[in-house]
């Protein structure tokens, strides 16, 4: 048994952070009649519950890649342990054989064979042009090529039917616990779930929870022998890079705008509340920053950080370290240009708060102004965060592909969406053309804004007073 | 009107002098030009003379505010902050890295980029409008429930992905335009359908649904209803009533983005090698030139603001329960 070491990179921190945020604001949203009744119509919304289901599977692939250690080097017994310099994921430890078994180059998804023609040893023939077999995608079969289809195809069912399983296991155990909150004897949880009378979109979690079983089950079993995504330029699976790439995206999406939303809901309503100079300050202030162009002042945000990074070596003791602070960079500045939007809703949201009667009420008693911040008039404004919140995730995983491409996105030594298309693009123009490596960073990409997005609008829906 | 535009205009420039402010802070402040000078130097050139004359030449030895050596007014102009960021002001942009003038530059760039953007506006706003509205007019039908679904799958689409497939699917399996290039004259129009409609693509998911929602909300006002109750038909109420006035806030919202259409876009002129602002930017980006990221935010955000203030003018132009204050 190695020992090792925990590593806390600081986006870990922050993601942990808002992981501890997101579970505190939901014992408050427990207490809050309003929030609760307002989440119960997200629980009731199919597509939402849906989408729900599939992000829960992406936000649990990016906390798995949230915890950081390194393993200990072999040394004599008396030594000190020293670590190894590379810092892993317990990710990393759960998809060992897709990160260590590298080929040589590019290999088509399932392929045994290697894009590219080499010159192979032949005994008894000599050198022979040939595509060599790969190292390790389909090495099992041992050379049998042709039986690499049916290969392929028995795994998937095995996995299909494995998966089945395991999801009629999961929606007996719903089943049984709809059945038991209902106070009827008489009715079936399962067909409750079936007829969709169960106040939660059990129906919907269920549906997309087995679609999800039957695609992903076959898939991680014949990761462990197949290149189920190809390989890339350097040989690295493609598969373990998309997973890798999840964390980068949900930080971006996540992590901005808890950097955002503090300053954002402080400044809106502190200027909504106490109008006069304190307001025209505020405005100014947001105003200006609105008005560079986006992608501009994050360029010209990024280029400077990139010269403070460059210029500081000394300050990061691995290449992690300093691509993760890259990150959480990237992230600040994106706050910094984002902000703006959501701190105008809520000061003109303030404006309108501070003249009801309610709140006049407050003043008449002599409560202090913070009180009546903090207790009459954020909890009003909650919903606005909160829609916010949802609508801006998905934007953020796109833009980050496209500040990556332009060159100002994550360190480029980072997998994400953004380096993945970056370093596949050109890849267009060989012949047979490699598509692999695109097709799968968009794919993923796709289902992950989409979730995001049908999400967002379930939330909003539910939120949004003007929409009920 | 003019004394209206005039002060419009009035407020606009402590913005500006805001927005040189915060660009000089991040590019002198943050970091001392001799920051500036090791990374454009590399690590193995970097040596206290080589910075001294990659500072010299590029005007940045100076003092940032105050020059006490000099005499006279020019202990505020002979300095960093009015060399490089007052003089912005008056269109004058220094020297790119390369040392061609910036503001000849970017009048030169400034065509092309037009020639593309302008008309994926115009053509955009054509299709998302009308596709809006048909979404509208059969709302809470199967035809606004797919077309709902595909404007949310289109939007969740990464732009990346509408001009690589659609370059790799037109230009390189098809062969029906150049890949990229841009040419002059009444050529060029080869080179601009296919970044022009990839532009429209693009755009369509998210501004229909848009534009859809702003659709929705005018059919439930009262004028709707009294204009059914006249005994309108459906087709007069919408193309008549509907359309007209859900047309002010639409209108009113893209004339923001007018000016900056002349900024271009960065990803489609890279991709599609068209000698715009847009690749400009990016060039400059990855050379790492400072003084034309520079130049780009300052008229970034002139246009911006310039947008603003047509946006305001529209407004009373197209309502006229608005007047001028």
């Amino acid at each position: 048994m190695t020992g090792f070491q925990i590593v806390v990179l600081w986006s870990d921190v922050l993601v942990w952070l808002l992981v501890a945020a997101g579970v505190g604001v939901g014992l408050l949203i427990a207490r809050n009649p309003p929030l609760r009744a307002a989440w119960r119509r997200v629980g009731a919304s199919r597509a939402g519950m849906a989408s729900a289901t599939v992000l829960a599977a992406f936000v649990a692939v990016g906390l798995l890649d949230s915890l950081h250690y390194r393993v200990a080097l072999d040394g004599a017994p008396g030594q000190k342990t020293r670590y190894a310099v590379e810092v892993l994921s317990v990710l990393d430890a759960l998809a060992t054989p897709l990160r260590t078994r590298n080929e040589k180059t590019y290999s088509a998804p399932f392929a045994t064979r290697l894009y590219a023609k080499e010159t192979v040893d032949v005994p008894g023939v000599g050198a022979v042009r040939d595509y060599p077999p790969l190292k390790h995608g389909g090495s099992h079969l041992a050379g049998r090529d042709d039986e690499a289809a049916a290969d392929v195809a028995f795994r998937a069912f095995r996995g299909a039917v494995i998966g089945f399983l395991a999801w009629m296991a999961i929606a007996a155990l719903v089943a049984a616990a709809v059945r038991a909150g209902d106070s009827a004897v008489d009715a079936a949880g399962w067909r409750k779930i079936w007829r969709r009378e169960t106040v939660f979109a059990w129906d919907a979690v269920l549906a997309t929870l087995l679609a999800m079983l039957l695609a992903g089950v076959p898939l991680l079993l014949l990761a462990a022998d197949y290149h189920v995504f190809g390989t890339d330029k350097v040989g690295q699976d493609v598969f373990y890079q998309v997973l890798k790439s999840v964390r980068t995206g949900l930080i971006i999406g996540l992590v901005t705008t808890l950097v955002m939303l503090p300053v954002a809901v402080l400044l809106g309503i502190v200027a909504g509340y106490f109008r006069g100079w304190v307001d025209d300050v505020i405005q100014y202030v947001y105003t200006v920053l609105n008005s560079i162009p986006g992608v501009l002042l994050i360029a010209a945000a990024v280029l400077m950080m990139q010269v403070v990074i460059d210029t500081h070596p000394q300050w990061f003791a691995t290449a992690a370290e300093r691509a993760d602070l890259r990150l959480l960079a990237l992230c600040f500045i994106l706050g910094v240009t984002s902000w703006t939007g959501l701190c105008r809703l809520l000061r003109g949201e303030t404006l309108k708060l501070r003249e009801l009667e309610y709140i006049q009420a407050a003043q008449a008693f002599g409560v202090s102004s913070w009180r009546i911040i903090v207790r009459h008039i954020l909890p009003n404004l909650m919903h606005i965060v909160i829609i916010a919140l949802v609508m801006d995730f998905s934007g953020l995983v796109l833009a980050e592909a496209v500040l990556s491409y332009v060159g100002i996105g994550v360190d480029p030594t980072m997998t994400s969406f953004g380096t993945m298309i970056n370093n596949a693009r050109m890849e267009l123009g060989r012949e047979p053309v490699v598509w692999w490596s695109l097709a799968a960073a968009f794919a993923a990409m796709f289902v992950l804004v989409l979730a995001a997005n049908l999400f967002a609008d379930a939330v909003r829906d539910a939120f949004d007073p003007r929409a009920a | 009107m003019l004394a209206y535009i005039v002060r419009r205009l009035l407020y606009a420039l402590p913005i500006l002098i805001g927005v040189n402010l915060l660009t000089f802070a991040l590019f002198f402040v943050v970091n001392t030009p001799d920051d500036m000078a090791r990374m454009q130097l590399g690590v193995k050139r970097v040596t206290p003379e080589a910075i001294a004359k990659w500072k010299a030449e590029r005007g940045y030895d100076k003092p940032l505010f105050v020059n006490s050596a000099a005499a006279g007014l020019s202990t505020v102009t002979d300095t960093i902050f009015f060399e490089k960021s007052a003089r912005l002001f008056v269109g004058d942009f220094g020297r790119a890295e390369d040392g061609r003038d910036i503001a000849r530059e970017i009048g030169a760039r400034m065509g092309p980029s037009l020639a593309i953007a302008l008309p994926t506006f115009v053509l955009g706003l054509f299709v998302t409008v009308s596709f809006a509205l048909m979404l509208a007019f059969f709302r809470a039908s199967a035809l606004d429930f797919w077309g709902v679904v595909l404007c949310v799958a289109m939007m969740s689409v990464s732009g990346l992905f509408y001009i690589i497939g659609g370059q790799y699917l037109v230009a390189k399996l098809w062969r029906l335009v150049p890949i990229s290039g841009f040419g002059e004259g009444v050529d060029a129009w080869r080179f601009l359908v296919l970044p022009v409609v990839i532009g429209v693509i693009g755009g369509i998911g998210s501004s229909t649904r848009w534009y859809r929602t702003i659709f929705l909300e005018e059919v439930g006002k009262d004028y709707v209803r009294t204009a059914r109750a006249k005994g309108l038909p459906e087709t007069a109420v919408f193309f008549g009533h509907v359309l007209r006035n859900a047309l002010i806030p639409i209108l009113t919202g893209v004339v923001v983005v007018i000016p900056l259409l002349f900024m271009g876009s960065l990803l489609t002129e890279s991709f599609f090698g068209i000698p715009g602002l847009g690749s400009y930017t990016i060039d400059a980006i990855n050379a790492q030139d400072f003084a034309v990221v520079r130049a780009m935010v300052f008229i970034g955000s002139v246009l911006y603001i310039a947008g603003l203030i047509l946006t305001d003018i529209s407004y009373t132009l197209v309502d006229p329960r608005i007047r001028f204050q």
